[in-house]
């Protein structure tokens, strides 16, 4: 492997690259999920290749390919140059990196149980019997469960003399009950919406979800939901459970951070952010609010021994009690505020080019006890699990809607109400939080996209249920 | 790309590898190269080279699916193997049928050689010059110039072989001001026959337009929304509710109204994977050939797509929208098409007293699929119409709206349509005039 990306390296500098890297990864991915009963998906994925980027001219370019040859590595290793020379044909600076400590070594992911010494089976087996828990409700109309185990193996290496070697495992596990009736659809997710909850872990995450007992649970929901009362149009006091809080930490406040959106770089897609230079050190919530980068997080799925540029996983505060203090970065991009990468650069696979992607962006915990917290309010709503989730170009304006929630009077949960969304502008709904509970866990998003060619990331995102005050809900 | 005779030699080889009851093999192939730019400058350019072949084994009504991006002899078999291994420890599928049987494939023009030979050299030079004249306006340039070619082979035990060959060449632009922006795109097989600078003129004209917006409250208003944002719209629309999935779950907003007025008159909704006019795909990922689809004939309720599993357990046939497998989406249209009108663009704000001209969405999603309500962000030019004119740029806007609702107030169509095309799925619509649009929140830019 060493001679390998080696050579990608003295191809790529005798045509000229300034800088190179270059990533071998293999990918595999194993997934299993049902529905009704039934194997839905039984699918088992192998893919490997490499990318090398190079920085020629003052500009970028990349190259990838499957074909794991010494012929092909320095045809393409040649191509990035070359692409990286028609960059420069439409640039305005060149770029600068801003400087990398050399490293060398290997990181795996702490595992007890190796999720694919599992057999196929018992996964099988699992889910099938969530499955039936769930359908034992009477009148459901869907029963689904999914489990994923995924291996990637990475080499990486580059002109500024590190060679890395990391093994990520992930592991990840959940079941949806859906009911429909007189028009209305009402799905409930444990212990996450989109599927599953992930981590990079082994088997032994999912055998702490308990699956099988939660099932009968959450059935149970989707049917009452059915008949619960619509959530009306309000301005009230809103608690959020963990997973929702995670999505809103996500949409309103990871992506916010992402330096390379400040500077415009993502601009035609997925847009640019609020927090732009001269807002650093603005009131972005309340005092109680703590949120920090933290790639260093046991079962994080932003968790990992060096980024993709090859800098170490850091701990970056970025809110720290309510105060903007810092940005995800990466080389390029730190250089511009003379300051080193915090370690954010990760690509979906060895075909895509790295780009700054949250790690773990986790809100840290408070000191309320959950039922307190109930206890504590008067009147208010409590949310659970995400259904819809939307925010604008500049991650202000955002609305969302979750699969279930419950009427908090006089400091109890009553009513359920089906159908509950609420909206918000960031800032003011960050500066609206006056409590943040003490049970806090990682939770995974592994559908995070960004980028074009577009790219889906696993990030983490720490989270406990957290009380907002002055929150508009019952939009739709 | 590997061309048909090698690929149908490699699928050979695959299926002869298997031991499975029934073996379907998927081989999708492709090159692709993008060069993207951001603050008028490219900041990002990339090429990419791979191969997925995926491989369904069914032993009776097991079904086991693996996938590999290996084409060596070993890596086949292994590929073949993990597939087999999968359909014995899976349970029964009882409602599956069969893989599809062969059937003629249709004929359609689906490449472009100039696509597949056009340089990053000339990339770049067309995204300066959309730069260089987004600068001279004051205005900054972003977007991508992509264009890819792929190649699709499926090959069944039971006859079918289907390939593909094709192009695609998708030029998008977001030009910005200090508080303005504008949008623009073109897609097409051929990459030479896209204009650039014309996409980049339309999106400069927008953000010069869209300077200084000014408040405007939420609401309910008339707008008028330009293809692009028609695009999002119904891409939304027909993945919640025209698929036989959907329907058969109970979960499509089409359940028991199939027959019935569900859109205004004026609407008709269809899929046609043959269409030049839109992205063509001669086949689906099973290698059964496209079926067009009417989903709306003049408002009415009529039909969705289907794939071999879903087609199976009413005993129809496939409409040939089935994705790759194991598919728990179930089948999607992606060749959606709206029927033009006869209005011209003047037409379409003419006799609106006071409404919103609507550029595109952004960050859409679903609120709740069996009332078809979404909710999003406008973006890249909003303006407000007053007295028949366009007259103020707005501040962006959040809308909460039904599809169902929106296209049954639809008022005027527009003449032109546009074919927006993603990787796998082109959309072919013209502007709306819709009389009632719900906004539920605003933005302060």
């Amino acid at each position: 492997m060493r001679d390998f990306v080696e050579r990608a390296l003295n191809v790529a500098q005798l045509h000229g690259a300034a800088y190179a890297d270059v990533r071998v990864e293999e990918h595999h991915v194993q997934s299993v999920s049902t529905k009704n009963g039934m194997v839905d998906a039984l699918l088992d994925e192998e893919s490997q290749g490499f990318g090398v980027r190079a920085l020629a001219d003052g500009a970028w370019g990349f190259a990838a390919s499957a074909v794991l040859t010494m012929a092909e590595i320095e045809r393409v290793a040649e191509m990035a140059v070359a692409i990286a020379r028609a960059s420069s044909l439409a640039k305005r600076t060149d770029v600068d990196l801003a400087p990398v400590t050399v490293e060398h070594g290997s990181y795996r992911t702490p595992v007890q149980i190796d999720p694919f010494s599992i057999s196929l089976e018992s996964k099988i087996a699992l889910l099938l019997q969530a499955d039936a828990a769930m359908r034992a409700v009477p009148g459901l109309a869907i029963a689904e469960g999914s489990l994923q185990c995924l291996r990637s193996v990475k080499t990486f290496a580059s002109t500024a003399g590190s060679y890395l070697e990391q093994e990520i495992v992930e592991t990840g596990a959940g079941i949806v009950a859906t009911a429909v009736g007189d028009g209305e659809v009402q799905q409930r997710s444990y212990p996450n919406s989109f599927g599953r909850h992930q981590g990079t872990a082994g088997w032994e995450i999912v055998e702490t979800m308990d699956l099988v007992a939660n099932a009968p649970r959450i059935a149970e929901q989707a049917m009452a939901l059915l008949s619960a009362p619509e959530c009306e149009p309000d301005v009230t006091t809103v608690i959020i459970d963990p997973t929702q809080v995670a999505l809103q930490v996500h949409e309103s406040c990871g992506h916010a951070v992402e330096l390379d959106r400040v500077l415009g770089m993502e601009a035609a897609y997925a847009g640019t952010s609020f927090l732009t230079p001269d807002r650093l050190g603005m009131r972005y919530g309340s005092e109680h609010v703590n949120v920090v980068a933290d790639a260093t997080v046991a079962q994080g799925l932003g968790t990992f021994g060096w980024d993709d540029e090859g800098v170490p996983a850091a701990v970056t505060p970025l809110i720290r009690s309510g105060e903007f203090v810092d940005y995800l970065t990466s080389r390029e991009t730190a250089s511009r505020f003379g300051k080193p990468s915090n370690g954010t650069m990760r690509a979906e696979s060895w075909s895509r080019l790295p780009l700054i992607r949250m790690t773990n962006i986790n809100l840290l915990p408070g000191p309320w006890r959950f039922e307190n917290l109930i206890a504590d309010t008067d009147r208010g709503l409590y949310v659970e699990t995400n259904r819809s989730w939307s925010i604008d170009d500049r991650r202000l304006n955002f609305q969302f809607g979750t699969e279930i929630a419950w009427e908090i009077v006089g400091g109890k949960l009553g009513r359920m109400v089906r159908n509950p969304s609420y909206a918000g502008i960031t800032p003011e709904f960050w500066n609206s939080c006056d409590a943040i509970c003490s049970e806090w866990q990682m939770w995974g998003v592994t559908n995070c996209g960004k980028g074009q060619p577009s790219q889906s990331m696993h990030v983490g995102h720490g989270a406990a249920a957290a009380r907002f005050r002055n929150v508009r809900v019952g939009i739709a | 790309m590997l061309g048909e005779v090698q690929l149908r030699q490699l699928t050979e080889r695959a299926l002869g590898a298997s031991s499975a009851d029934e073996t379907e093999v998927l081989v999708i192939a492709d090159e692709s190269a993008l060069t993207r730019f951001a603050n008028s400058a490219i900041h990002q350019n990339v090429f990419e080279s791979g191969i997925e072949i995926r491989v369904r084994a069914v032993l009776g009504t097991r079904i086991g699916v693996a996938t590999t991006n290996s084409t060596d002899e070993r890596a086949l078999r292994e590929v073949v193997e993990r597939a087999v291994v999968s359909a014995r420890l899976a349970p029964e599928t009882p409602d599956f049928r069969s893989l599809p049987g062969p059937q003629p494939i249709p004929q359609a023009a689906t490449f472009s050689g100039a696509t597949a030979v056009y340089t990053p050299e000339r990339r770049a030079r067309d995204v300066k010059a959309v730069c260089d004249e987004a600068i001279s306006n004051g205005l900054e340039a972003s977007g991508a110039w992509s264009m890819s070619q792929s190649e699709v082979a499926v090959a069944n035990s039971r006859g079918v072989w289907a390939f593909n060959a094709r192009t695609h060449a998708s030029f998008k632009t977001v030009i910005m001001g200090p508080t303005s922006s504008g949008y623009a795109e073109r897609d097409g097989l051929d990459a030479t026959a896209i204009d650039v600078g014309a996409a980049g003129r339309e999106a400069i004209d927008k953000a010069v337009r869209s300077r200084d917006p000014i408040a405007i409250e939420p609401g309910d208003y008339t707008v008028v929304l330009e293809p692009y944002a028609v695009g999002t719209m119904l891409d939304y629309f027909g993945g919640i509710g025209l698929g036989a999935l959907a329907v058969q779950e109970g979960r499509s907003f089409m359940n028991d109204h199939f027959g019935e007025r569900l859109l205004g008159p004026n609407v008709t909704l269809w899929d046609d994977g043959l269409d030049p006019r839109g992205a063509p795909m001669p086949f689906d990922f099973e290698g059964v050939p496209k079926q067009r689809v009417t989903f709306f004939e003049k408002g009415v309720a009529r039909d969705v797509v289907y794939d071999s599993y879903t087609a199976g357990r009413e005993n129809r046939h496939s409409t040939g929208h089935g994705l790759p497998a194991p598919n728990s989406w179930g089948p999607v249209p992606l060749n959606m098409f709206l029927g033009e009108g006869d209005a011209s663009r003047d037409d379409l704000v003419r006799g609106v007293e006071r409404g919103l001209w609507v550029t595109r969405f952004h960050y859409v999603n679903v609120v709740h699929p069996t009332k078809a309500i979404l909710t999003g962000m406008t973006r890249d030019g909003t303006f407000l119409i007053e007295r028949g004119e366009i007259t103020r740029p707005v501040h962006n806007l959040r809308f909460t709206q039904s599809v169902l609702e929106a296209l049954s107030c639809v008022e005027a169509i527009g003449r032109d349509a546009m074919m927006l095309q993603d990787e796998w799925s082109g959309t072919h619509v013209p502007a709306l005039r819709i009389s009632r649009f719900s906004f539920s929140s605003a933005t302060e830019f």
